[in-house]
């Protein structure tokens, strides 16, 4: 036997340590590939499309590619006195472009909202540069109208010169940049999206809370009696996991209309008085009740799951210690299902600050969130660049909720069902 | 949960409120799913209990909700649920298949960078489905696939995969892999062993996953709302648009339909689960 040999061969005489290697990366390989069409086809039609909303919510381009020369031109121009005749020329040279094209209102409707009387004075200069003569333009522009002089309303142009602008995310704090370009909030009484985040804040942190407070005592119910009870009530729990969000949502609406049966009730305990039933929907009321109901299992289900765990001699132990009920339950069986209510609560947490559906639906106008102010500007206003701003906002929040998830609970530590 | 007889009283009334909070909670849950049923079968077209109603009078219910839904002129329940079952389908096949095959690659020991591939694949499932709804929209109007069953199924092949992924991988969390290797060594090729050991071990999580992403599909209406064109209308679609507009009562007798189908699905995932921790048991 020869015990010079360091490396052991294999049969067809290569090193052991690398033959295994090689079976190891094959093998890592071959597990990779598994996951390469699902990663492939995800990162194509999800991931970058999602990253694109980036460069769509500061995407400014248009007044920089409809006013080239202008710029160009811009380039020296300090912004203290009234731009050269260079500048002048130049923006006639471009906007004559764009009126060719029949593409000046465009400019006109953004500039206007850059500053306040652009779009009318741009359409005058419309009618009037048909007779302008060669040379000059400075003068001649400045005689269409006196606003031409101001030399705010060049800034306004100047400003809209990069091509990317986070205004679209200051528009999302009810902040803007105003025409010295220092960023400053908007009036009181047009503050409206600051409000929208808080309340949707809030109505996540408290849908959770409720959540956690009535699915705690039903979770340890379902999970200390015996089998076959819990197994029929877990139905309750499970048939509204199922059903369409849109039946549960229609539920409620049925329920809470003010002839409906909640108002009935209560008007037949003497709670309120049948002419004086109190609207519970269309309003932040809605809200709360119907997305309570509808998270709910997403909380019991993770409690229920580690309630399971709990040995309930742990409790006797408590007792016969001498422990009352309470400080049993306190000290032994709360601290073991703490990683239940982390789980729970942070899924519940996740869904409720994206809802859409029922808010829409229930909400009315006090109870819509910052998802239906998205979904509004997509389909109503078409302000995509306003919409993938808050979109943005709204995923950083919820991915860094899902990144503690994922470091207290473990993504693939997810229980369905 | 009989107290023992020794129990204080003031635990004993604790007890009876602790219960009662349940009752009340499990009525919260369950109560809503079954005001719909009565009140589809209204003789109003009113979506309120009439008197006639309450009193149980027999003439106050009548079946014309469900034949409005059927037969009903100008009616898009036929179209939209032809839509739904379609887009369903073909985007269950497609979420089993490709989630199927990841989750495979993701159990495996060896697989490079576990936590954040499966963070990419679970993302859709926590991402707020508005903004998917956003970025899957501009990546199908680019592409030219918006308004099209195709772009329709794609999207809900991305909001049905991580549903699977995370069935199919809790399968093979108690796999044992030696039977693989037993099959190998005694000769079976992986194909093979594929589809005779591997895959009737993990068929119960395949369905269970399958059923998720079926239901995610049929009653997903957010990211729909911003793909569909009026040739592909679903039945959420149809709902949304009923519920905002005129809350008529053949919505009811859709939601009674779609109560039942729920029911179904969870009775076949409640088998299924048993099933798979029984086989699951054998295993250990």
């Amino acid at each position: 036997m020869n015990t010079e040999t360091k490396q052991i061969l294999t049969s067809d005489g290569v090193p052991l340590e690398k033959s295994l290697k090689k079976a190891e990366r094959r093998n890592k390989i071959k597990a990779f590939l598994l996951v390469v069409p699902l990663l492939l086809f995800l990162v194509i039609t999800y991931i970058s499309p999602i990253g694109e909303l980036l460069t769509r919510s500061v995407d400014d381009k248009m007044v920089t590619n409809m006013l080239p020369k202008t710029f160009k031109a811009m380039e020296k121009w300090d912004g203290q006195e009234l731009p050269s005749e260079e500048v002048f020329a130049s923006f006639l040279a471009d906007y004559k472009i764009l009126v060719e094209a029949k593409t000046q209102g465009k400019l006109g409707q953004r500039l206007n909202k850059e500053k306040n009387g652009f779009n009318s004075i741009l359409k005058k200069l419309i009618r009037k540069m048909k007779n302008f003569e060669e040379g000059n333009y400075k003068e001649q522009i400045i005689s269409v109208h006196k606003r031409f002089e101001d030399v705010s309303y060049w800034r306004a142009i100047k400003r809209t010169a990069p091509p990317y602008t986070v205004a679209k995310y200051l528009k999302a704090v009810d902040m803007y940049t105003d025409e010295n370009g220092e960023i400053v909030r908007v009036e009181e009484g047009r503050r409206i999206y600051i409000k929208l985040w808080l309340r949707t804040l809030q109505v996540a942190l408290f849908v959770t809370l409720f959540t956690f407070l009535m699915g705690y005592p039903i979770a340890h119910l379902l999970a200390t009696i015996p089998m076959k009870y819990s197994n029929l009530l877990m139905i309750c729990v499970l048939l509204p996991f199922w059903t369409s969000l849109l039946v549960r949502t229609a539920s409620w609406m049925i329920l809470l209309q003010q002839q409906g049966v909640v108002n009935d009730f209560f008007v037949m305990i003497g709670l309120v008085d049948d002419d004086n039933r109190p609207e519970m929907m269309y309003n932040i009321v809605g809200t709360y009740v119907a997305m309570t109901q509808i998270l709910l299992p997403f909380m019991v289900l993770p409690l229920y799951s580690v309630m399971k765990t709990v040995s309930p001699s742990l409790m006797r132990a408590g007792k016969s210690l001498g422990g009352t009920p309470f400080v049993s339950f306190w000290k032994i069986y709360f601290p073991l299902t703490t990683s239940g209510i982390g789980a729970g609560s942070l899924l519940v947490f996740i869904l409720a600050v994206g809802y859409y559906i029922t808010p829409a639906l229930v909400g009315g106008a006090s109870g819509t969130l910052i998802s239906n102010s998205i979904a509004y500007h997509m389909k109503q206003t078409l302000d995509w660049s306003f919409a993938s701003a808050m979109g943005l906002m709204l995923l950083v929040g919820v991915m860094a909720v899902y990144w503690i998830y994922n470091k207290l609970v473990g993504i693939d530590n997810i229980k369905l069902g | 949960m009989a107290l023992p007889s020794y129990t204080e009283t003031r635990y004993r009334i604790w007890h009876y409120i602790y219960l009662s909070i349940c009752t009340f909670v499990f009525i919260y849950l369950i109560a809503p799913l079954f005001v719909i049923f009565p009140l589809s079968f209204s003789g109003d077209e009113f979506l309120i209990f009439s008197d006639g109603m309450k009193r149980l009078d027999p003439d106050a219910f009548s079946t014309r909700w469900y034949k409005d839904m059927v037969w009903g002129t100008k009616n898009p329940w036929g179209l939209a649920a032809k839509n739904s079952l379609i887009v369903a389908f073909f985007a269950t096949i497609g979420s089993v298949i490709l989630g199927t095959l990841a989750a495979l690659g993701l159990s495996s020991r060896h697989m490079p960078y576990k936590g954040i591939i499966m963070a990419i694949l679970i993302s859709p499932m926590i991402v707020p489905l508005i903004i998917s709804g956003v970025a899957i929209f501009f990546f199908m109007a680019k592409v030219g696939l918006a308004a099209t069953h195709t772009g329709i199924i794609l999207a809900h092949i991305i909001l049905g995969t991580p549903f699977v992924v995370i069935t199919v991988t809790a399968t093979l969390s108690g796999f044992d892999h030696s039977v693989t290797r037993a099959a190998a060594s005694l000769g079976s090729t992986p194909y093979n062993t594929f589809m005779k050991i591997t895959l009737p071990l993990i068929t119960p999580g395949v369905i269970s996953g399958a059923l998720f992403a079926f239901v995610t599909s049929f009653d997903e209406v957010v990211v729909v709302l911003f793909l569909a064109g009026l040739e592909n209308t679903t039945i959420p679609i149809q709902m949304w648009i009923g519920l905002r507009e005129q809350l008529s009562p053949t919505i009811l007798a859709v939601a009674t339909c779609l109560i039942i189908m729920s029911t179904l699905i969870l009775v076949t995932a409640e088998l299924l689960r048993r099933r798979s921790e029984r086989i699951r048991g054998i295993n250990r």
